[in-house]
């Protein structure tokens, strides 16, 4: 386990009594799609918050295999160095696109601006680079100098996903990329982020309360339950043999279609 | 005190500033009749107090210390609305000597409502001199325009700015945009400029045009034209920005470098007119469209008034000048 990219030791988070993560550990392998999953309330979202140095532990750590191959706790990082790694090595793509988007900024400019931050200041390459992730997530290349607001649903999550791959990062962060949309525009963008995932070997950790997500996307399911994970293992296991009592229950209540 | 409102400006502009005096609480340790005028008005030197008056010249050798960095001040209420200059009168007000000579420039005129009232603001409420003519000047406050005459080290430029802080379109939250200047993280800034060629082919921004001071802070030049960006560079003049409503000061002091933010693919350019000023026939100056009759005739005239009056009486002619 000693090359894991990301590793989450004891982390702890409470909302005044209430506890919203409970001593939460493990590892993350480089290209590994890691899948959350539990009812709402779980503190599924609270622990990818906690990953992505959003909201601060009560106890615990991050861990996070740099570029240079050093292993390096995210709270010592400066605040400098911690923005940049968000916005170079780190994607996350949230459930709300408004959230993630600049709303009144272009498709192009939403693309071309980690690259614009990474100091890139010839038009013409960002423009075509912007083409070329716009072309990677199946939007039409003429939709380029619209803005996100004249996107359908779909749209705007495969800009989100362009917007955060143009730096090529090693690993994602996404916050259920899949609930409001329609069953079939869902399959497409779960086609969408499992082929870019295998072509780019990225490490995913994916939070959904959508077992059919897990199922198609993730190698490994983290099962979340009050704050605690009560079952880890490969998805297939997980899911077609749950050892855990609410586990149980969780794939037994899935409607068959 | 009375001392302190007679230094003259000089060529270093700390000189303009007087001296911290001990605690910095000292408002209320000032003499009751501090600043009051030989004329024996009801109001201050130049209107503010004593103390308000010091505090902004803190917010200024702040500025001035840290260029383009945007320092906050406890802007006061001044008997003008906001949006008429406001940040630029207490500036003025904060580093008016008795032996200054005030210019006041609106939209390159100084005939205009806002100017002549701000003008008469201080020759009312500080006694100073007052000219309309660039070169006699120590201390111009402007909106919109430098001055097309090349400003001297013993002249002070005080821009009234309405929104000073350049990723604010972009960024509503004051918060992130402080800690993107903090971190120096001005891709934003140029996520602006490629909409813009986007949408129009290349970067339209012809005023309030970004500019990067000293290497480090990306700055709002205020609504100024983008054709005056060049001359902010290397500037011999101290240049001070006041937003009142926002309640910033910056600064440029001397000779300090100031880039305008481009592309490499589509480099910084000013605007070109096609024609020399219609009254005093001057070239490489910006121009204002007046319109004639109401059949559209149009002529293109001189933004800096006194620029054009200048040469109008030093014998140059336009088509529609008058020799």
């Amino acid at each position: 386990m000693s090359d894991a990219l990301l590793q989450a030791r004891g982390l702890t988070k409470r909302y005044g009594a209430r506890l919203a993560c409970a001593d939460i550990s493990f590892d993350l392998d480089p290209g590994e799609v890691l899948a959350i999953v539990g009812e709402s309330g779980s503190g599924k979202s609270t622990l990818l918050s906690l990953i992505a140095t959003e909201l601060a532990p009560d106890a615990g750590t991050v861990s996070y295999r740099m570029r240079d191959g050093v292993m390096r706790d995210l709270a010592g990082l400066s605040k400098a160095e911690r923005r940049a790694l968000m916005r170079t090595d780190w994607g996350f793509v949230r459930q709300d696109a408004t959230q993630g988007l600049r709303m009144a900024v272009s498709a192009g400019g939403n693309v071309g601006e980690r690259l614009m931050g990474l100091g890139e200041r010839h038009y013409g390459q960002i423009r075509a680079q912007a083409i070329d992730w716009l072309d990677r997530v199946e939007i039409a290349a003429d939709r380029i100098d619209d803005p996100p607001t004249r996107f359908s649903g779909g749209m705007r999550q495969r800009l989100q996903i362009a917007r955060n791959l143009v730096t090529t990062p090693r690993l994602v962060l996404m916050d259920e990329p899949t609930s409001g949309l329609d069953v079939s525009v869902q399959a497409r963008l779960l086609d969408l982020i499992r082929r870019l995932v295998a072509e780019l070997g990225l490490a995913v950790i994916i939070v959904t309360h959508d077992l059919a997500v897990a199922r198609l996307l993730s190698h490994r399911v983290m099962v979340m339950r009050a704050g605690r994970v009560v079952e880890t293992g490969l998805t297939d296991q997980v899911l077609d043999d749950p050892a855990d009592a609410y586990t149980q229950l969780l794939v037994s209540s899935v409607l068959a279609a | 005190m009375s001392d302190m409102r007679e230094f003259r400006p000089g060529a270093d502009p700390s000189s303009r500033l007087p001296p911290r005096s001990g605690d910095d609480g000292v408002a209320g340790a000032l003499p009751p009749q501090a600043g009051r005028g030989d004329e024996a008005s009801a109001y201050n030197f130049a209107y503010l107090d004593e103390g308000t008056k010091r505090m902004i010249r803190r917010a200024l050798l702040k500025a001035v210390a840290v260029p383009g960095y945007q320092v906050p001040f406890a802007s006061r209420e001044m008997p003008m609305p906001y949006g008429w200059g406001t940040g630029g009168v207490q500036v003025t007000a904060a580093i008016l000597g008795r032996s200054d000579v005030l210019k006041v420039i609106d939209q390159g005129a100084d005939d205009t409502t806002n100017a002549v009232s701000i003008r008469r603001f201080f020759a009312k409420t500080a006694g100073v001199a007052t000219t309309t003519h660039t070169a006699e000047a120590s201390v111009i406050q402007t909106r919109h325009r430098i001055p097309e005459r090349p400003l001297t080290e013993n002249q002070t430029l005080v821009y009234q700015v309405p929104i000073p802080e350049p990723l604010r379109f972009l960024e509503p939250r004051e918060t992130e945009t402080r800690q993107m200047h903090a971190l120096a993280e001005y891709g934003l800034m140029h996520v602006k400029l490629y909409e813009d060629i986007s949408r129009h082919g290349h970067i339209a921004t012809t005023y309030a045009y970004p500019v990067e001071v000293a290497g480090r802070y990306v700055m709002d030049p205020s609504p100024t034209p983008k054709f005056d960006n060049p001359k902010m560079d290397d500037c011999p003049a101290l240049q001070l920005f006041g937003a009142g409503r926002e309640r910033r000061i910056y600064a440029v002091p001397p000779y300090t470098k100031v880039r305008s933010l481009d592309f490499e693919d589509h480099p910084f350019r000013v605007q070109r007119f096609d024609q020399p000023c219609a009254l005093c026939a001057a070239e490489g100056v910006y121009l204002d469209e007046m319109l004639m009759d109401d059949s559209g005739r149009r002529m293109f005239i001189c933004s800096d008034t006194d620029h054009c009056e200048e040469r109008r009486a030093a014998g140059h002619v336009g088509t529609e000048g008058v020799a």
